[in-house]
């Protein structure tokens, strides 16, 4: 099956007083259509970078993005402007991410008007339909952002996202600002739609349980740096890379009759400014070698579970891994 | 339980808070009893707007007069009644009996004074060390909180995160006080910080045998940290237990919502049970039980008067006219 | 079906539609001292504008018989040296000063508008440019700075106003830059790049309604500081000349004649000074009354 999203040893570097920042540095992965892919991590991992970069709003420093099997790493205005109805965002702030001056109709008719594929009419229409899908009711149309709650404006965010009917959308942590009990609802949402419209999702998020159960497919990220991609209940119960056991521990658990154990990590996550070459996690393993300075390659262990170490299989013998030469 | 009773540290009966703005009354706190015993820590689960914070901005008597307003009910602190003491007396007990940590690491420190030189005030303003001796005692207080004493002179803004809160901790531990409100300590932090963190607080507390409310909305934290636990609804508190308790047999709707709607790591759920609706305006409540227009069991019964708390089992309150009808649940279950 | 449809009855969020210029106007209102200098601010603009059928005498009726008397019956507020009504002379010197005010202040928010957009939108070099031109122009204390510009020009009603406008042009760019810098950060930025928004559309329909919030303030308090500047000017002679009734001339006119005959002196004062207050007052009322942040 032909992936929807393939992005190549992506990189992204800023150019910050102090010299280069590295947020995102060689990630590369493959999302087959209508699935999740969750990207976790902590801050400054550079997910957010991740999928801005993939939808054109910074450039790539590097590597290769592919949608629908096309190379759409250096593309030019026009073309960008069809892939854009293709590929679209939902942000992560609330209050930031809608226009204070704009009513919700405005906010959801803009893409609407811009595509030019639409009559006034048809316009008025469509923004009609597109909030019943999100769950908005008709008289909210002229309201304005600061009437609404954080789940409403939420909504009308992830209105605005679905307007062009897209194929890939970028969630950037769409539930974190909210309230539990909204969150859960925007959650329901936001599967719903996907699987009335097979969305092909790539869902950022620094809150586990989220991830877990939303998400198919699970990367994990460290100051830039991907150091463990595997399927979503694979990597709970099976978590390979010594950072995705750390944070899979630290996680609080409602559990009271079965606590995690907590693998304590000492030191502190840094920002990757000019960053020695080699695992960047290396200065807080409780692993770490010699051999983890030297530039680290993410191999298959299992059928679709790529980990960034090369001590993986030393420190899981139960794992069952396989080589290479299996599988050829 | 007996205000004056000695393991009894904190008494609230009956907290009421108002806030007057633009022509409106909105109630945050509407008749909030708990106790905190010496030793324990209580979390105060709740969403925003809960009134989780404005009960404890009362406790130490820091609510901005106008626009907010006590209506009713008395905070004892080891049988003394907070509210009828004299600013000059709340100042003693604030920073040195009860403490705080507020919630944003980020804000709460001074930008333009060292680390070392916050923690060195708040420890001569409570006690008559002489500069030299509070500093020493600063330095201390860093290296309990896992900071090298070289970082004394280091200003807040070359700190993450995580060791800011643990500054803000640093402080309000410094006079040993008897009893720590913290806001939302780690909601700001990343998970693995907030392990290290939430780590400290309990071995800090276990230490010293510090009694600790733990405000948050996490039940995550709740589970990790807390002996009570007293969940908070528009402006009161709707269940009150142990931790095993609460975890184990959550009554009220409200609970069991918010055990539902969280994604659970262990158990896997096609979809959410998420509780419809909005939590309500406060100033606008609904009539007798504050959750009824969300809740899926509400009959007419719930909207008579105010609803008082029951004991359903022992130890463990829920208010709730239909509490005992349901069926026993777990919280994982949820 | 979606969990999304909001169940419950009591809905909180169904009040009416509020647009910004009706919560705007409604917390004004409660402003007690904002209304009154609107009020007083109105009443003097209507003034000046049927000044011509409202004034009691001619402005440059002169009646030298009753030259510099005090306030009488006939002329409430006196005469000056040529035997001019003062009141009337005020009444329509209102068309001056103020519109002096306004025009100036119009010609450098619009200009000070679009620099500080274009310096705070694209940043980099055309940033960088316009901010070092903008410090030479701020370098000069602003009253110089006309006073300046004024005696290149020559004095007269419209060089008056450019003086004016060119000395105002910097504090608007600044801080319509500074506007747009806090808005850059905004997510809706992006959104709107991510639905195929041009710059252009970025700017005028996100951008600027979200920016012109402390503009209206300044602006309104730049009529107030040009009013006063106006009448410096024509109080040493340079800007509008005299026979005009413009407050400041008339000011200067009657300066010489301070200790015998004040009423020439404090009645164009007690003008400036009225419409200054009120517009000032406005302006903080506007300005809390635009802060979104400020509940009440």
């Amino acid at each position: 099956m032909p992936s929807i999203v393939e992005v190549k040893h992506l990189k992204k570097y800023f150019n910050v007083p102090h010299g280069t920042l590295h947020a995102v540095d060689d990630v590369s992965f493959a999302m087959e259509k209508g699935s999740s892919l969750g990207v976790v991590g902590e801050s400054g991992c550079g997910k957010s970078t991740l999928g801005r970069t993939i939808i054109h709003l910074l450039e790539s420093t590097d590597g290769q993005i592919f949608f629908n099997g096309e190379d759409i790493t250096r593309v030019s205005k026009a073309k960008l402007t069809k892939l854009r109805e293709k590929m679209q965002i939902i942000f992560q702030d609330p209050f930031s991410s809608l226009n204070p001056r704009y009513t919700v109709a405005d906010t959801i008719r803009e893409p609407l008007i811009l595509s030019r594929r639409f009559s006034s009419s048809e316009i008025d229409l469509e923004t009609e339909r597109i909030m019943e899908m999100v769950g908005l009711a008709k008289r909210l149309k002229l309201s304005y952002p600061h009437e609404l709650d954080g789940g409403r404006r939420q909504r009308v965010g992830i209105a605005r996202a679905l307007a062009l009917k897209p194929d890939f959308v970028v969630c950037d942590e769409p539930v974190s600002a909210l309230d539990v009990s909204i969150q859960a609802q925007i959650l329901n949402l936001i599967q719903d739609l996907q699987e009335e419209y097979g969305l092909s999702y790539l869902f950022i998020t620094h809150d586990l349980s989220v991830v877990k159960h939303i998400s198919d497919h699970i990367v994990v990220m460290y100051m830039g740096q991907m150091v463990e991609k595997s399927p979503t209940r694979e990597l709970f119960r099976t978590p390979v890379h010594p950072y995705t056991k750390a944070l899979l521990s630290a996680i609080p658990t409602i559990d009271i009759h079965n606590p995690i154990k907590r693998i304590p990590l000492a030191g502190e996550v840094m920002s990757p400014i000019n960053p020695k070459a080699g695992c960047r996690f290396a200065s807080r393993c409780p692993y770490a070698t010699e051999k983890c300075s030297e530039a680290q390659e993410l191999r298959e262990l299992s059928p679709d579970h790529w980990v960034a170490c090369w001590r993986a299989e030393e420190l899981n013998p139960s794992l069952k891994l396989y080589s290479k030469e299996d599988v050829l | 339980m007996k205000i004056d009773d000695n393991n009894v540290l904190l008494s609230v009966r009956d907290l009421s808070v108002e806030y007057h703005a633009g022509g409106e009354i909105i109630k945050a706190v509407n008749g909030v009893s708990f106790d905190v015993l010496r030793g324990q820590t209580l979390g105060l689960v709740g969403e925003t707007g809960a009134g989780k914070t404005t009960i404890a901005k009362s406790i130490l008597r820091v609510l901005p007069e106008p626009p907010s307003k006590v209506t009713g009910g008395k905070i004892y602190l080891k049988g003394e009644d907070l509210f009828s003491l004299p600013e000059k007396q709340m100042r003693k007990i604030r920073g040195d009996v009860v403490s705080m940590v507020f919630q944003d690491p980020m804000t709460a420190l001074n930008p333009v004074f060292t680390v070392g030189d916050q923690i060195t005030e708040a420890v001569r303003h409570h006690s008559n060390l002489s500069k030299a001796k509070a500093m020493k005692r600063s330095v201390d207080m860093l290296e309990m909180v896992g900071i090298p004493a070289e970082r004394y002179n280091e200003y807040p803004h070359q700190f993450s995160g995580g060791m800011k809160q643990r500054v803000v901790i640093a402080m309000a531990l410094c006079c040993n006080p008897e009893l720590l409100i913290a806001d939302e300590p780690t909601t700001a932090l990343d998970v693995t910080i907030q392990a290290q963190v939430l780590d400290m607080i309990n071995n800090l507390k276990k230490e010293r045998n510090t009694s600790m409310i733990l405000i948050t909305h996490d039940l995550g934290v709740v589970a990790g940290v807390c002996d009570t636990v007293g969940v908070v609804y528009a402006g009161e508190i709707v269940e009150f237990g142990t931790k095993e308790e609460i975890f184990d047999y959550p009554y009220h709707p409200y609970t069991r919502g918010l055990f539902g709607s969280i994604p659970k790591l262990d158990v896997e759920v096609r979809r959410l049970h998420a509780i419809p609706g909005m939590p309500p305006d406060p100033s606008n409540l609904p009539e007798g039980c504050c959750f009824h227009p969300r809740c899926e069991h509400a009959t007419e019964e719930c909207l008579c008067g105010k609803i008082q708390m029951t004991e359903i089992r022992p130890g463990h309150y829920c208010r709730c006219c239909h509490a005992t009808e349901l069926e026993v649940k777990h919280a994982i279950d949820c | 079906m979606f969990s999304g449809r909001s169940v419950n009855k009591m809905d909180p969020n169904e009040k009416k539609k509020e647009s910004f210029l009706y919560i705007t106007w409604h917390r004004l209102c409660k402003n007690r001292l904002a209304m009154v200098g609107l009020v007083i601010i109105v009443l003097m603009a209507l003034i000046a504008i049927f000044a011509p059928y409202i004034m009691p005498y001619g402005y440059d009726e002169m009646d030298l018989v009753n030259a510099m008397k005090g306030p009488t019956k006939e002329h409430w507020f006196g005469t000056d040296d040529f035997g001019r009504d003062i009141l009337s002379r005020i009444m329509y010197g209102g068309r001056y000063s103020l519109r002096i005010g306004i025009l100036a202040v119009g010609f450098a928010a619009v200009v000070g508008v679009a620099i500080g957009a274009i310096a705070g939108y694209y940043g980099g070099a055309y940033d960088m440019t316009i901010m070092r031109i903008l410090d030479v122009f701020q370098a000069v204390p602003g009253i110089i700075l006309s006073i300046a510009v004024s005696a290149t020009l020559g004095p007269g009603f419209t060089n008056c106003i450019i003086a004016l406008a060119i000395g105002m042009v910097p504090a608007f760019a600044r801080m319509e830059r500074a506007s747009i810098l806090n808005i850059r950060r905004m997510d809706y930025l992006e959104a709107a790049i991510s639905v195929n928004c041009r710059d252009f559309r970025i700017i005028v329909k996100h951008v600027l309604p979200n920016a012109l919030s402390p503009i209206i303030v300044q602006a309104t308090m730049s009529v107030a500081t040009s009013i006063l500047i106006a009448a410096s000017l024509s109080f040493i002679g340079l800007g509008v000349q005299p026979p005009t009734p413009e407050w400041g001339a008339m000011l200067s006119a009657g300066r010489n004649y301070i200790r015998n005959y004040p009423h020439m002196v404090i009645f164009p004062g007690a003008t400036i000074m009225l419409a200054v207050f009120s517009l000032n007052v406005l302006g903080d009322g506007l300005r809390d009354a635009l802060d979104p942040k400020l509940k009440q």
